[in-house]
Order: C-alpha cells, then structure tokens, then sequence
C-alpha cells in the first residue's frame, strides 16, 4: 500500500491552503482550552504552596480588647492547635507627593522570631528590628504602587496620633494576597495598604499594651471547624469579639477562591465553546472534503481495497492535519498560558509562580480534535464505502429537483440568471446551506463573547458609581459616633452635603442557611448622594420596618420577601433579631442588606448612632476637605470615588480585558478559518459545474457571482443566527458567573454586534478574494479532461 | 497464472459467470428505469466474448454486475459457483481483489497519482503481478509514467486504465469500452495486449464495443438490446486484431 501513501501525502500538499485554515481553527480551540485550564490550574497549585509555605491561618478573629492572657485560654479549646495573638490598627497613611487620603492597615509582627501562622515573604529589605518603633513592612502593592523602596519614609495617623515611619522591607502574606480596603470589591493599592509593624511599638501606640484585639489559630487534624468556632466565641465575646470565622470568610481567600471560581467558569465554558466549533467545523469540513473523493473511494474499493483501508488512508490524511493543529495549539497555549499567569500573579500576590499545564490536559485537547475529526471522516467514508463502487463512481447526483421558493414565489422573473441559481443551490442542498450557516453562526458568536463581558462591566461601572453612589467621598469613623459627627463633617469648608450612614457587622441567618455581611443604614427619606437602586434603576425608600437585600443574597438564604430573617449583630451588646424581609433589591456589586436608620440604631438599642458620612464637595474645594479629615481624630479613613472607578477599570483592564482581547483574537481565527474553509469546499465541490459553466461561455465574473455570491448569502443570513447563539451563551455565562463579589448583567452594545459581523464580514470578503483568485485561474480543459 | 491453470482444468463445459435471470432496476422517485430485463448469460473459461448493442441498452449494467461493482436488483450470478448476489461486502471486495481486472467506460484514474502510480495502486495488493512498468510498457506508455492524469490526452488516460486492469494478471478482464477514445493504430495496439493477456494466460475477458468490427476478434458475441440479451453467436474464425479496420 505504498502508493496509498504517496496518494496521502500528494492530496495533503495539493490542499494544504485549506488544511492550513483547518490547523489555524484548531489551534485556537486547543489554545484556549490550555490557556484557560493551565492558568486556573497553575493560580490554585500557587495559591496552595504560598499557603502552605507560609502558614496561613485557618481561624481568625478581631475583638475589641482583651488581655494576652487569654491567649491560653484559646490555646485549651480542644480542636485549636496553635494561636496567635496580634494588634490590628486602621491607620490613614500619608505618602509624600501623593494628595488624596490612603488608609491603611498596620498588623503586628512578633518583636522577636518567625510568626506562628501568616509568615510574611519579604521581597525587598529586611524585616522590622526588635525594639525599633519607627520601622514597618509594606505590602509589595502597595510599595509598588507608590514606588516606595526600604529607606523610604511614610507618615500614619494612627489612633489619632501622628507617627513618622521608615520603611525597611516590602513583603508579601498569605493573608493579603487578594488585597482589598474594606467595603470594596477591588484592590486600589494606591489607596489601600498594608503595612507590618513590632508589636511593642504598634501596642504602644495603639493602647494595646499587654493585649491584643486580633487572633488567628490553625487547627488540629480532624477537629470540627464549627465547634471551635463556637468556643472562641464565647471566649471572646466579653471581650468584644466580631465572631470568629474559617478562611471560607477571610476577605483575601474568599476573593480568590470566588475569582478562581469564575475563572473556572470562563475556563469551562470558553474552551467547550471554542473546542466545540473547531470540532464542529472539523467534522463538516473533513466529512465534505472525504465526501469530495467519494469516486476515488469508489475506485479503491472496485480494485479491491478493503473498506477499513480505505477508511485508514481517510483517517491518517485528517489526522496529520488535526495533529499539526494541536501540537500549534499547545504550543501557543502553553506560551500565552505562561503569560497569563504571570500577569495573575502581578494582579494577585503571589511571591512565586507556578506553571502548570499538565499531560492529561493536553492529551484531552489532543483525544477531543483528534475524535471528532476522525468521526467525520469515517461517517463520510463510510457514506462512501456503503455504495456500491459502481454508484460511488458516478458523479452525485445533484439531489432531488424541488420546485424551490424562487419558483414558487415567482422570483424568476425578478432575479438574472446567476442570482437564480445561487437561490436554487442554496435551497436545494438544505442541509449542507444550513451546516455552514451554523458554523459561520458560532464563529460569529464567539467573537462577541469578549467584547460582551466589556460591554457588562462598563455597564455595572456606570450603573453603581453614576447612579448608586454618587458622593465624592466617604468617610469612615473609628467608632460609630452621634449625629454631632455628621453636622461638624456638614460645616468642614468646601463640603456641600453630607449624608449619615450606619454599617453594622452581622451573620443573617434563615433556616440552615446563613451568610456574614454588614446590614448598613441609611435615612428612610432617601439620600440624594448615596442610593439603593432596584434592577430598573430606580432609587428604592428605605422600609420603615424591615430590612431591605440584594435578591441575589436572598437567593443565597433561599428566603422571600415577607419571611423573617435573623439577624446577628457582631457589634456593640450583638443582639439576636428576626427582622421581616421589605424587599428585595437587584445590584451588580457585592451582598447588602440595607435598613432605615433609626430602625438598625432602634434594633441595637444604640440611639443614634452613625458609622460615617457620604460628603460631595466641589473639585476644587476636595483637597482642603482631605486634610481636615487627615487631621479629625474620630476619623479611621476616607474614600474617594473616582479613585474607585480607577481602581476598578485598572484591575479590569489588567485581567479580565487581557482574557477577552486573547479570546477575541482567537475568535478571529477561528471565524477566518470557518469562512475559508466554507470557500474553498464549495469551490471545490463546484469547480467542475462553474468550469462547464465557462465553457458555455459565462464571464468569470458571472461564475464568481454564483459561487461567491452564496457564500455571500450564507455568511449574511449566519451573522443574526451568530447573534442568536452569543446571546444564549451570555446568559448561560451570566448565570454561572454569579457570585457574591458581583453579578455580571446581560448587556449587549451596538458596537459589539457590529464589531462580530464587521470581522465575519472581512473573513468572507478576504476568502471570497482568495477563491476568486483560483476561480480566475480555473483550468478549464484540466478540469473538464479527468474524471467521468 | 494459477487462476488460468484452474479454468482449464475445470473443462470447457464448467462456466465461469452464470447469470439467470439478472435485473437491474434504477428507482428514481417518480421514474424507474428498467436498464436490465431478465438475463441470461454463461461466459466460460479462457473465452473473449464481446458485447455489442446501443447506447442505454444495459452493456455497462451488465458488466458492473459481473466484476462485483454493482448488485443485481433481481436474478443470480455465479462466479465459479459462488453466488456473487449473495456475496457479503467482504466477499465482493476479495472477489475483485483477486480476481477481476476492470477497465471502466470513465477510466476513472485517480487525479493525485502519476500513471505508474495508478497502476501501482492495484500491483501493491495483488498476488502476483507484473511490474508496474511492465504494464505501462505494454500499452506503449513507458515514457509517460511520471505524468498525471491531466497531463495526459484522454486516449493515453484510456490506456493507462487498461494498464491497470491487466496489471494483476487477473482470471477475469472486464472492459467497458477499452478502445472508444483510441484511433486506430493505438485501438490495435491495445487490442493486441488484450488478446495476448487472453491467450497467453487464459484470462475470461468481457469486452464492450461500439465497433462491430472488434467483434471478429471473439469467440462469441453477444448482443444487448432494451436491457436483454438479444442474441449469442459464435465466430468460426477469430480475427486478429491487426484485420482490423476502424
Ligand atoms: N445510476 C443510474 N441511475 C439511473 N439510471 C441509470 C443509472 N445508470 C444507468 N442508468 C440507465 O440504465 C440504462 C442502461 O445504462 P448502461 O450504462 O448500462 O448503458 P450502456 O449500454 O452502457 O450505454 P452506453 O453504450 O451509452 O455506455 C440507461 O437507460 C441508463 O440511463
Ligand atoms: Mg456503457
């Protein structure tokens, strides 16, 4: 069978344009399977060594005050396994050169020896000396984002106290990998930073002498996670404990693994969607290019080639080419997966990096091309192969004259001739029309998956920050305080208005379900500033009595407007509630559960007590408001807007966008590939009718209309159905990508819609003018001399 | 040569193709064209029969029938005994295996390949053939092996499909029209090769023509009309192909 394989090899070469558009789709698809898998996996083995590595506690607690003593207290739970104590002080930071107001977090570190749990990782410098007061750590973000290096001096406030500090070391901890101020939902390290400190020199400063109002435990191997939970509890609660949580709740793990899980998600969905068209396209595309030498599989079988031969011979030709694509593919995958990690690793801190693309993925990319090209081409060998080699070696048939909707609808006489038989073929070969519809549909479809997720976080931007929260700062007590606070923050110059707000630390529970938030307050009138909208973006009043929450946290707690949730309050007495549910409210951002006021100060039994102010203040005036804050005692720290908005569109702009633009480009190949292919088998298929055609004597311009000119049909009735097929997909992608950190809304731009067809539109254009060139050189005598 | 030794050896009287009663029925949706009525045909070992008869009337049918490319709507044919209208895929394809050489009404070559090539194609998986070159050098082609298919004229294209058939040495030859794109110098040229492959090895040969003078050459000569067999008869005297005239 020598010649078996001089004839591969022949028809490999004489199609090699084409089998090059094949390899390009599976690339794709193969790429982003390995881009996505190997990013999430290698993110998750990181994660997993840093905290491993450097001791991330399983247990942590803030509390008001309480003696070291009772540190062994915490040490006898049974299931505990070690503890550690520490001071955890919010601080405002003020980095020469930089205006706007930092608030930071300064933990401590043990004056002497390595920490217990929560190691730091110092990237930079060196750690904290025993004894000194003035010396700190900072997190790598945030040094980096103010280009601090050791030896470099920040001031703080802290505890109302100004303190000048040095900088020795930059650092990174498990604790804060995903570094996030609270109340936001993305890392501003230009606003937000953690700084470490010894722990005499911070307790000194923060009145912690002897004490500690932060502990985190590991536990021992087997122990019941809830039952310690509940034991430091009540160790704790005398001394204004907050409720002691597991890493599920700690904010830099609960981030990471919720962005993990989305990033599992895209992960899953994206390469099935992609590997799913390029397995598509491989099965149609080889299925018509075997179906193309069905008379040659005609001959085989009349000289005598048993079909599993001639099956063999089909299969390797495919598998050449299908090999070709994955070994690209994996290539590229592998080289931009790289890249992709390394850029989550700049967003996330991780001291190290971990690539990761194991054999078992590659073989899957590899088994799933490999499979369904091979499945085409048996199906349309053995389409072949079940004729008798006297039918398979006549021409086929041109299927069944209909009377077809040209005819019927009296279009002939409208129509030229040409145009006439574009319509009657596409009508005529129902299935073959609609199959390259469909593949161009999806290659249309997956284009617009990228821009969509730009178009929704846009939209969830503008939503939240121009309509929801429109004051140009807020401002964070220490400790919740009384209606004066607000009215001196009112009479501060430049501030135009001001807007109390409460936010109290709690576990809302209903059933067996519970989720720890924060139930915030705001004035039942409604504030002009900050707003609760609902999912028609109409601000909401607050209720009277009741609570209000996001639909999605309702979801969570399986609960329904008019239940009875109940409400732990993790401050102050922390009393227990059952609150009736008002309402419901639709938000894109973060879980909330929103009351009146003095309906939260009434269930606490506080008076009226605020936790901090929304201000507006006029561009101009701002800079002036930001240092008398800096200079308020009562103030923890202040948040500026825009700043939020930044801070969100750079980390968005770092990851997600990075993720849509390779997807989107991807998306492009795959497209051109789909269109190309789809040419270039339809001229082949065709190029003995249009040959005959010119002979006749139609112009080569007439014979390109015909065969172009359905292509043309097809890629414009495909561009809606690719439409109809992105919009299925984005809900499907809406809906999995739900989380807690936010949920990503259905938004479809013009520009989107415009961008896909505008590229399948190209792609087409680009083959047409390819086929065309072939078309022009169509060898007549050659084509009409062989065969039949 | 062992497939010859053995049609000798089973006597004149023992037919290699028995046919009783063969329908072909093409069913076409609303039409059904009838290309074979019923018919009956024995061609026995070592013979050369020629087929003659009109445009449509069932000659290629027939001969696709015989060489196991094509089934029988209706009736039975026996090769050797064993029922070829019963046969199994996988009988059908050992059958033309091993022995049938076919030269079709098309030529049907397969375009990627050269003409040595495509007579390799059936020399790779045959028992004993000749050489490819052999074969080529047969039918006058030596000097054009290297060339494809579209490279050829549709004359030389005809040859290189008869280089093929013969090839193998097959028991059987089957040709549809071996000679229709031939002038006459070349048409002897080829006849001369069938013949000899008839004589010489004892090869059955089937042969369709147009040309009622290539029927001198027969032993028998058959003739097809609306789908049946019209009528057999006998040569008393085989021309040689070179009496011929075109
Ligand atoms: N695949 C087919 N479908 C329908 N009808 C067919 C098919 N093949 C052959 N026929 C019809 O069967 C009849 C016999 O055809 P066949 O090819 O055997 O004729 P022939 O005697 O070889 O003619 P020619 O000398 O022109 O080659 C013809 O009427 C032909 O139209
Ligand atoms: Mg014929």
């Amino acid at each position: 069978m020598k010649t078996l394989r001089t004839k591969l090899f022949r028809d490999l070469w004489g199609m090699k344009g084409q089998a090059l558009a094949i390899a390009m789709v599976i690339v794709s698809g193969v790429a982003t399977y390995v881009i996505s898998v190997s990013t999430l996996d290698s993110l998750r083995e990181t994660r997993a060594a840093f905290y491993r590595d450097y001791r991330f506690a399983e247990l942590f607690v803030s509390l008001k005050r309480a003696p070291e003593s009772v540190a062994e207290s915490a040490r006898a739970i049974p299931g505990v396994d070690r503890v550690e104590t520490r001071v955890a002080a919010w601080a405002n930071l003020d980095v020469p050169g930089f205006p706007e107001p930092i608030r930071g977090l300064v933990v401590s570190v043990p004056d002497a020896g390595e920490p217990a749990m929560n190691a730091l990782h110092l990237r930079a410098g060196r750690n904290v000396a025993p004894g000194r007061d003035d010396e700190v750590v900072a997190s790598e973000a945030f040094a980096q984002a103010h280009r601090l290096r050791p030896g470099d001096r920040i001031g703080a406030v802290i505890h109302g106290k100004r303190k000048a500090l040095r900088l020795v070391g930059i650092g990174l901890s498990p604790e804060h990998v995903y570094e996030v101020g609270p109340g936001a939902v993305f890392p501003d390290p230009k606003r937000y930073g953690v700084l470490w400190m010894g722990r005499k020199a911070l307790a000194a400063g923060y009145g912690m002498e002897g004490a500690f109002n932060d502990l985190c435990a590991t536990l021992a191997p087997g122990a019941s996670r809830q039952d310690a939970i509940d034991r430091l509890d009540a160790l704790l609660s005398p001394y204004g404990g907050l409720g002691a949580y597991a890493r599920d709740d700690q904010v830099s793990h609960r981030y990471l693994t919720e962005e993990f899980r989305q990033l599992g998600t895209l992960a899953e969905i994206f390469p099935v969607i992609f590997l799913g068209v390029a397995a598509f396209l491989l099965n149609v595309v080889v299925g018509r290019l075997v179906s193309l030498q069905r008379d040659q599989v005609g001959i085989l079988k009349a000289f005598g080639y048993p079909n599993a031969a001639i099956g063999m011979h089909y299969v390797k030709l495919i598998v050449l080419i299908v090999l070709v694509g994955v070994a690209g593919g994996i290539g590229v995958g592998a080289w931009l997966g790289r890249g992709m990690t390394r850029m989550y690793m700049a967003f996330y801190r991780f001291p190290y990096l971990h690539y990761e693309l194991r054999a078992s993925v590659a073989a899957t990319a590899a088994l799933v091309s490999v499979a369904s090209a091979v499945v085409g081409a048996l199906q349309a060998v053995r389409k072949a192969a079940r004729m008798t080699p006297a039918e398979a070696m006549r021409p086929e048939p041109p299927g069944r004259f209909r009377v077809t909707l040209v005819e019927r609808l009296g279009l002939r006489r409208i129509l030229s001739q040409p145009a006439r038989m574009i319509a009657r073929n596409v009508a005529r070969r129902p299935v073959k029309s609609a199959l390259s519809m469909l593949g161009i549909g999806f290659a249309c479809a997956i284009l617009m998956l990228g821009n969509v997720q730009e178009d929704a976080v846009g939209f969830m931007v503008d939503t939240q920050f121009r309509l929801a929260q429109r004051e140009d700062m807020t401002v964070v007590f220490v400790e919740p305080a009384s209606a004066r606070a607000l009215s001196e923050l009112r009479s501060l110059p430049g501030v135009r208005h001001g807007e109390p707000y409460r936010t109290v630390p709690a576990r809302l529970r209903f059933g067996h379900r519970s989720y720890r938030t924060a139930v915030q307050g705001f004035p039942r009138d409604g504030g002009v500033l900050h707003r609760v909208l609902d999912t028609r973006l109409q601000p909401v009043a607050m209720p009277r009595e009741g609570i209000l929450m996001t639909d999605y946290l309702a979801e969570r707690l399986g609960l329904r407007t008019g239940d009875r949730v109940t409400v732990e309050f993790l401050e102050g007495s922390r009393p227990i509630r059952d609150v009736p549910v008002a309402g419901l409210v639709g938000e894109y951002f973060g879980v909330n559960a929103y009351m009146d006021l003095y309906a939260l100060n009434r269930l606490l039994g506080e008076g009226n007590a605020i936790s901090g102010a929304f201000l507006s203040a006029d561009r101009e005036d701002r800079q002036g408001v930001y240092d008398a804050l800096k200079e308020m005692p009562g103030v923890a720290g202040t948040v500026v807007r825009e700043d939020a908005i930044r801070s969100f569109y750079d980390s968005m702009g770092g990851t997600l966008l990075l993720f849509t633009f390779v997807i989107t480009l991807l998306a492009g190949s795959v497209a051109f590939g789909v269109v190309y292919n789809s040419a270039r088998i339809a001229l082949s298929e065709r190029s003995r009718e249009l040959a005959s055609l010119r002979v006749l004597g139609f112009t080569r311009g007439e014979i390109s209309y015909i065969l172009l000119g359905e292509l043309g049909v097809l890629t414009l009735a495909a561009i809606p159905l690719g439409f109809l097929i992105a919009q299925g997909i984005t809900a499907y992608i809406a809906e999995r990508m739900k989380s807690d950190l936010y949920r990503v809304p259905m938004v479809m731009e013009w520009s989107s819609y415009g961008f896909a067809a505008a590229v399948v539109i190209v792609a087409a254009l680009l083959s047409g003018l390819l086929v065309r060139r072939r078309l022009d050189r169509l060898d007549l005598v050659a084509v009409l001399k062989t065969k039949e | 040569m062992r497939n010859a030794d053995a049609d000798r050896a089973g006597g004149s009287t023992e037919a290699v193709f028995r046919a009783r009663g063969v329908t072909k029925v093409y069913d076409m949706g609303e039409v059904r064209v009838h290309a074979l009525r019923g018919v009956d045909l024995d061609l026995y070992p070592g013979e050369l029969v020629v087929l003659l008869g009109p445009s449509g009337s069932g000659k290629s049918t027939l001969l696709n029938i015989l060489g196991g490319l094509d089934t029988a709507t209706g009736g039975t044919v026996e090769y050797r005994g064993k029922e070829l209208t019963r046969a199994t895929d996988r009988e059908l394809t050992e059958y033309r295996r091993r022995h049938v050489g076919f030269v079709f009404q098309f030529y049907n070559l397969i375009p990627s390949l050269t003409s040595l090539e495509n007579v390799s194609v059936v020399t790779d998986i045959a028992a004993e053939p000749m050489r490819p070159e052999e074969a080529l050098a047969l039918v006058g082609l030596a000097d054009r092996r290297n060339h494809f298919p579209a490279q050829l004229s549709g004359g030389e294209q005809q040859r290189v499909a008869i280089a093929r058939a013969v090839a193998k040495r097959p028991s059987v030859l089957l040709c549809d029209e071996p000679t229709g794109a031939l002038d006459a110098a070349t048409g002897i040229v080829v006849l001369e090769v069938l013949e000899r492959i008839n004589r010489e090895l004892g090869t059955t040969t089937a042969l369709i023509t147009h040309n009622a003078d290539i029927a001198g050459m027969a032993d028998r000569v058959v003739r097809v009309g609306s789908g049946v067999i019209q009528s057999v008869e006998r040569n008393e005297r085989k021309k040689s192909p070179r009496e011929m005239r075109w």
